[in-house]
């Protein structure tokens, strides 16, 4: 094992057809047009020493390091930012070039720490390595000079440290954070000698507008940006590149190691879905890998009202088998099933589902997808034919419009929204339909040119008058809607779109956004060239989700925006592998692939393949599940890395659900929220302990790697294998690739997927015969279903209204620091930014009912209320509220309602009625949250051993 | 019987010198006497030792006195000026006077003369003859015609317009832009600034010239904030042109749009540098970008841009009016035409020339400055701003080219020539250059931003006597990094103060004795 070295070809690659042939150091060279002779040196091998240059940040010219000579031309011009010319003939080293570059590394390191064995970067620090590569042997101003030595540090951010002594003012973190992340939090303040790098008003990286990416850590060439883990511990000594298990964005990483223990996490340039960019979460809050609270010994308990009881793995394992047996003997064999986790790996889901359906015997399955997702699948699938979004991220940099419907992506897909936002600041135009005004609305070098702030629950009216716009004023594709869509369809969608109901003037009254606007932003979206669509959970989290998403599906395909680059439809996943999940078969009615259970010749292919029969009937969702639960005729559950009591809807009918059970078992890292109801608590493995794939939102396969042994002692698919046995089941896996070839063999979108094929190449599903590299961009030249699909859009209004109780509109979100429902961040640093949960609200509605800024409120819904702080902000419209849902002391989903969408039951947790009153501080649950929470916590005490 | 009519300067230099004190002694003399008396504010004649020069009209033309002071006006009117008496101030008739009478005014030619405000006058002086032409003309043939004078780069880097020109207005692009520098910081300069305050409309007439030539809809003048009088003339003339038509919607009833708008700088002499200077008309800060792209094809907001100094762009309305030959026939080998020299420091006559290329700076100094003020022998001269080179007596035989000067390693800049007599320390003006630098310096690239700190000290060291031999040769290395290392010309072009001190004076260098290491 070693280090994983990339190499930094010092300026962007150039995009031009057009190839160029020249001379560096009498080699012949031909590159494309526009790129640096920097560059095109690296492509003979030779390095031109540099220190500002940086192959993820334009070419800026300021270190001057790199200059060489042009036959015929005057001067010495600095390689990084002179495009390569036909013919031309360059020399990088002579004694002239060479003396220049010795004596401008003479003036930084006459204004540097000469502590060079004490320095955090030792070992790795390119002002070093240049100071080697010039041959600086001596310093002749000597260093008494004016300089920085005695600047001060700032450690503000729990993650890195800014040293301004050791800072070289090459502007590469400056460059980084507005280029790479988009942030411009970081600039060059002064002038001349003074010149210094600083974080907002020069008010330290914390209180700036810094969003702790790490993009200006991992660009600084020296010691002045460093993680506090690497000047704690050292350098570290070998890596391996994995896949984050955040968000659906899925970003690669390097997990640089010393030994077992992580270093750091280092974004992998060449990871197709980051292309080597980062944020906070994945970046640097993977400590909760190690914090205390982790349970690293499986637990039983025969009551949950009693302590937890540490036991061997055995001990545990057979408990569940025995349990599960016993309630299918006595209730049934339906009276249990299991959860699938989208946290966790696609052979992990995998081999859960197969659990329930090959041992259990029945198809009591299902997955968090239900809670965020669903709609996609099941809106997608019907109109194009597949449940997945159709781009890859790439696409967006062809963009020339980019329509963001409820999706909030600088705070919850980061990455993803750095590259969309380097996008739009070359010129591409921006709708954004969302209540709130999110950053995408207006931020630095950031203007939506239309902001839609829709009412909650009013998406479908708002996409139906979209559409309305686009077909009544003539703007429709014609030619693409005759070549690839179903005409029938078509023709009946168009009749009931251009209803009358269905226009801008007409559904203002109850979006409350003026029609002129809708317009406006239906021609922009039209006209305006290539033109994708990104959503998010605003959009799926409704009574009509699923409508929702057919709506935006239409308005691709009558825009022709389906099947190119720059355009489609494209869900930003909210989990690392919910994608992988719903792919693997998670839902109770689908096998692996989306085919349905009653598909025969499907469920022969399995029963063969598993020499077992099954049960051609779909089974329970998990809202089912639990309200069979409260009938008594559903008893054991096995839940996966999935916290349902805190996640899902409607937390007191979860709660009564899971009390009525009598096997609970949850595997999990930490005692969640859902491990207060369970009997057997299995220690889960992080994603650093284990081998897999994790699939994104652009469908890519993304390999996880182990770092490091489990903790636990087992990878998560390892104990569900353990159950299995122990229910009399024979499986032999030895390692995850064999159940990817499982699933390959039983999957035919996954039918050329291999970890041996994915160690070589990055592979976007289908993969297959007919696209044996994977499929970035879907449905070129015709849909999947064959012709494009239209379903009739009609809105309906949800049950949950507003009235004289309950005035106002709660919606949910995310923040950036902060993922889900906490379990990991919450025990990370990343507290600093968001240590509570607090309640968005217009200053309107704030002064109508006396509330200030920070004050205590009690938010009550019909389902239940909770107690929170208030922040008064106009990024909420009046008459809507928001708040986040990532402490379990606030717990949100008290407040939502069970409605849900019609056709997948995904909760609609996107729009709750509510009412907002002062309060004097926490609400009676709450205050006693602390001392249950303890409670049913307890692990008891066993005497050490001797 | 018409009003007397009075011209008195509101040029930043006769007000500093006192003009409006003395207009408001004259408005209180006339209401005195009963008299109405017309004043017309006019820019400056360029002749600085007579500002507050004021000038009477009078039935043999305008006759001028100065320097005036508020005191002297009482006196003044009882000698009788309002008919152009005798006087120990009565200077006679401007264009009489020898250092005014020896230039060829071209680009200044109504500076001083006219009403600075008036765009009839202006009109009245040949004012927008060049547009009209220019109109008939067409792009190309403006471009064409600007090659053909030779006129080149009057900012410093000599750089041909018309080629400029060319590049901007083949570049494809939805928008393009005229960005007139007028951050004058040069040390001794004021050529812009005189024009600005002076002849406004020159400058408004060249802009929408060139945007007619490159098909530019908009101009940006970047004026420095250290000339508030030039920013006021500049912002009312603009108004003015705009409800003249001039700018705005099809000016002058062509098919051309052309506005154009002020934006003001906030202190930085790197500002001058033109992108450095796009950065901060952008709203950033001003940091010099690398080049290329050049500004012609990615300049303001990443347009094709054309960045012209002011006088360059205002010798192009006379050069189109009186035709591109008229102006090429002036000159001395390559650089044709008129330069504005400025003659300031310790200098008799100080105040701004304009004459054709190819004078010495021996006449320049001698003959035009009448030699230093102080009447003390001429030791050294400055030409080209802080960053230009120091010439001794020795190369006083020197013509005033662009290639002349770069062959002896000077340059002439922005035309700015400031005179030291022999009291001049020339080791600490070798020091001045270098703290110039690390004061002005933006910061971007290495041998500027740390090379003039040290540069200051090792002279401070050489000074003293410290290692002295070790640290000439760090100085000589230090220059040559800054002059092929520097990203612009602020970093690129501080070795030639420093190196022509060395040079030419040696032994200011040397006060202290040397030291056994040395």
């Amino acid at each position: 094992m070693s280090l994983v070295q990339e190499i930094d070809y010092g300026t962007p690659a150039a995009k031009s057809e057009t190839m160029v042939t020249l001379t560096i150091d009498g080699f012949t060279v031909t590159v494309p047009a526009g790129t640096s002779i920097m560059r095109a040196a690296m492509a003979v091998g030779i390095k031109v020493p540099k220190l500002c240059a940086y192959d993820m940040v334009d070419a800026f010219g300021s270190c001057r390091l790199c200059l060489v000579e042009i036959e015929g031309r005057a001067g010495t011009p600095a390689s990084c930012t002179t495009p390569v010319a036909e013919g031309i003939k360059v020399t990088t080293q002579n004694q002239r070039l060479g003396r220049i570059r010795r004596n401008v590394m003479e003036l930084y390191i006459s204004d540097h720490p000469l502590d060079c064995l004490t320095c955090s970067a030792n070992g790795n620090c390119e002002l070093q390595d240049m100071a080697g590569a010039v041959g600086l042997r001596e310093v002749r101003y000597g260093y008494a000079g004016e300089n920085h030595l005695d600047a001060e540090k700032d450690a503000s951010n729990p993650y890195f440290t800014f040293d301004p002594a050791k800072c070289i003012v090459c502007s590469r973190c400056v460059r980084a954070c507005e280029e790479v992340q988009g942030t411009f939090a970081l600039t060059i303040d002064g002038r001349g000698f003074a010149s210094h790098v600083a974080a907002g008003m020069d008010e330290g990286f914390l209180a700036s507008e810094c969003v702790s990416c790490g993009a200006c850590v991992q660009a600084c060439p020296t010691a002045t940006l460093m993680e506090k883990s690497v000047i704690e511990a050292g350098q570290p000594e070998h890596s391996v590149v994995t896949t984050c298990a955040y968000c659906g964005v899925g970003c690669s990483f390097k997990a640089e190691m010393k030994g077992d223990q992580v270093i750091r996490m280092v974004p992998y340039k060449g990871g197709s879905a980051n292309h080597g960019h980062s944020c906070v979460k994945g970046r640097f809050a993977w400590g909760y890998a190690n914090h205390p609270d982790r349970i690293l010994k499986p637990m039983l308990r025969e009551r949950i009202t009693d302590p937890w009881r540490e036991v061997t793995w055995d001990e545990a394992i057979g408990r569940v088998a025995a349990e599960f047996r016993r309630i299918q003997a006595q209730h049934g064999k339906g009276a249990i099933g299991g959860i699938t986790s989208s946290r966790c790996t696609d052979e992990e889901t995998f081999l859960v589902q197969k659990l329930v359906r090959g041992v259990f015997g029945n198809n009591n399955v299902d997955t968090c997808a239900r809670v965020c997702h669903s709609p996609t699948g099941y809106g997608l699938s019907r109109t194009f034919g597949t449940s997945a979004g159709t781009q890859d991220f790439d696409s967006v940099e062809d963009a020339d419009v980019i329509m963001v419907i409820g999706a909030n992506p600088t705070d919850a897909h980061p990455v993803f929204a750095s590259r969309m936002k380097k996008r739009l600041r070359e010129g591409a135009r921006l709708i954004v339909i969302d209540p709130r005004r999110t950053d995408l609305v207006r931020s630095p070098h950031i203007a939506a040119d239309y902001h839609l702030p829709l009412l909650p629950g009013t998406n479908v009216a708002m996409l139906n008058a979209l559409a309305h716009t686009i077909v009544t004023e003539g703007l429709v594709d014609t030619a693409y809607v005759q070549a690839r869509c179903d005409l029938d369809a078509y023709a009946e969608w168009e009749a009931f779109i251009r209803r009358p109901e269905n226009s801008p003037e007409t559904v203002s009254a109850y979006t409350q956004v003026p029609a002129d606007q809708i317009r406006a932003a239906a021609r922009l979206y039209a006209t305006g060239g290539n033109a994708g669509i990104y959503y998010g959970l605003g959009v799926t989290e409704h009574s009509q989700g699923t409508t929702a998403v057919m709506g935006m599906a239409h308005l691709a395909m009558i825009t022709g925006n389906v099947g190119k680059r720059g355009a489609g439809v494209n869900p930003l996943r909210g989990q690392n592998n919910v994608q992988g999940s719903c792919d693997m078969g998670s839902f109770p009615h689908e096998l692996s692939g989306y085919r349905h259970l009653s598909d025969t010749a499907t469920r022969e292919m399995f029963e063969h393949d598993w020499g077992v029969s099954l049960d051609p009937e779909p089974g329970l969702r998990i809202n089912n599940m639990l309200d069979a639960a409260v009938d008594g005729s559903y008893r054991g559950i096995y839940i996966q890395g999935e916290d349902i009591l805190q996640s899902d809807p409607d937390t007191h009918h979860v709660a009564a659900g899971l009390a009525a059970m009598e096997c609970v078992v949850v595997q999990d890292l930490f005692l969640n929220e859902t491990a207060r109801y369970a009997h057997v608590f299995l220690p889960g493995s992080t994603f650093l302990e284990k081998d897999g794939t994790f699939i994104n939102a652009e469908r890519r396969i993304g390999m996880v790697r182990k770092v490091m042994q489990p903790r636990n002692g087992y990878a998560d698919w390892e104990i569900t294998q353990l159950i299995a046995k122990a229910m009399g089941a024979e499986w032999r896996y030895t390692h995850p690739s064999e159940v990817m070839d499982e699933i390959a063999r039983l999957t035919p979108t996954f039918a050329g997927v291999s970890f041996e094929r994915l160690e070589a190449e990055s592979l976007q599903w289908p993969v297959n015969d007919k696209a044996p590299h994977g499929t970035p961009i879907m449905h070129i030249g015709s849909f999947v279903r064959g012709k494009g699909n239209f379903l009739i859009t009609e809105y309906v209004p949800t049950d949950e209204r507003t009235g004289p109780r309950f005035p106002l509109l709660l919606t949910t979100g995310r923040i950036l620091s902060q993922y889900n429902v906490g379990a990991q961040t919450r025990r990370t640093e990343n507290v600093v930014w968001h240590g509570e949960d607090r309640l968005e609200i217009h200053p309107h509605d704030a002064e109508q009912r006396g509330i200030r800024d920070g004050d205590w409120v009690r938010l009550a819904s019909r389902a239940g209320e909770t107690s929170l702080r208030a922040k008064i902000t106009e990024r909420v419209a009046p008459g809507v509220v928001y708040t986040t849902f990532h402490h379990p002391d606030t717990q949100a989903n008290v407040i939502t309602t069970d409605y849900s969408d019609w056709a997948t039951n995904c909760p609609e947790y996107k729009v709750t009625a509510v009412q907002v009153t002062p309060s004097n501080g926490p609400s009676q649950w709450q205050e006693e949250y602390e001392a249950l929470s303890r409670e049913t916590r307890r692990i008891a005490q066993v005497e050490a051993a001797e | 019987m018409s009003r007397p009519r009075i011209y008195i300067p509101w040029d930043a230099g006769a007000l500093a010198l006192g003009a409006s004190a003395v207009e408001r002694a004259i408005i209180a003399a006339e209401r005195r006497r009963g008299i109405e008396v017309e004043i017309v504010r006019t820019g400056s004649r360029g002749l600085f030792w007579l500002e507050p020069m004021i000038e009477i009209e009078t039935t043999a033309g305008r006759i001028a006195y100065g320097p005036v002071t508020p005191e002297d006006v009482e006196p003044l009117f009882a000698i009788g000026w309002l008919d152009g008496r005798p006087d120990r101030l009565r200077i006679g008739p401007p264009e009489e006077v020898p250092f005014l009478k020896r230039q060829t005014r071209f680009t200044f030619a109504r500076c001083g003369v006219i009403d600075r405000q008036s765009l009839a006058d202006y009109r009245a002086h040949g004012g927008l003859l060049g547009l009209a032409r220019a109109l008939s003309l067409g792009p190309a043939g403006i471009v064409e015609e600007v090659t053909r004078s030779g006129l080149r780069g009057r900012g410093g880097a000599g750089f041909p317009t018309g080629i400029k020109w060319k590049t901007t207005a083949d570049a494809q692009a939805a928008r393009k832009y005229i960005v007139c520098n007028a951050d004058e910081g040069d040390s001794g300069t004021y050529a812009d600034r005189m024009l600005m305050e002076g002849d406004p409309f020159c400058l408004i007439e060249g802009m929408a010239i060139a945007g007619i030539a490159v098909g530019a809809t908009k101009g940006f003048v970047y004026i420095r904030s250290e000339y508030p009088h030039a920013i006021r003339t500049m912002d009312r003339a603009i108004a003015t042109a705009r409800a003249e038509n001039l700018l705005g919607r099809a000016i002058a009833g062509s098919t051309h749009d052309f506005d154009i708008e002020i934006r003001v700088g906030a202190g930085a002499y790197v500002c001058g540098e033109e992108t450095a200077l796009l950065d901060s008309l952008e709203g950033k800060r001003g940091q010099v970008r690398a080049k290329p792209p050049l500004p012609a094809h990615k300049g303001a907001f990443g347009q094709p841009t054309v960045v012209n100094n002011v006088i360059s762009l205002a010798s192009v309305p006379a050069i189109l009016a009186d035709g591109a030959d008229a102006y090429r026939d002036l000159g001395y080998g390559r650089s044709r035409g008129t330069m504005p020299i400025q003659l300031a420091g310790n200098v008799k006559h100080r105040g701004l020339f304009e004459a054709a290329f190819g004078l010495t700076l021996g006449d320049i100094v001698d003959e035009i400055g009448g030699g230093t003020a102080t009447g003390r022998p001429v030791r050294a001269v400055q030409v080209g701003g802080p960053l230009g080179a120091y010439f001794p007596r020795a190369l006083f035989d020197t013509p005033f080219d662009y290639e002349a000067f770069a062959a002896r390693n000077g340059l002439i800049g922005h035309g700015g020539v400031v005179v030291f007599d022999d009291t001049v320390d020339m080791a600490r003006q070798a020091r001045f250059a270098m703290e110039f630098c690390a004061i002005e310096s933006c910061g971007k690239c290495t041998p500027c931003r740390i090379g003039s700190t040290r540069g200051v000290e090792v002279i401070d060291r050489i000074v003293k006597g410290e290692r002295r031999g070790e640290n000439l040769v760090l100085l000589q290395e230090l220059c040559e990094t800054m002059r092929f290392g520097s990203l612009c010309a602020l970093g690129g072009f501080v070795p030639f103060p420093v190196t022509s001190a060395l040079t030419h004076f040696p032994e200011d260098f040397g006060g202290a004795p040397l030291t056994a290491a040395a």
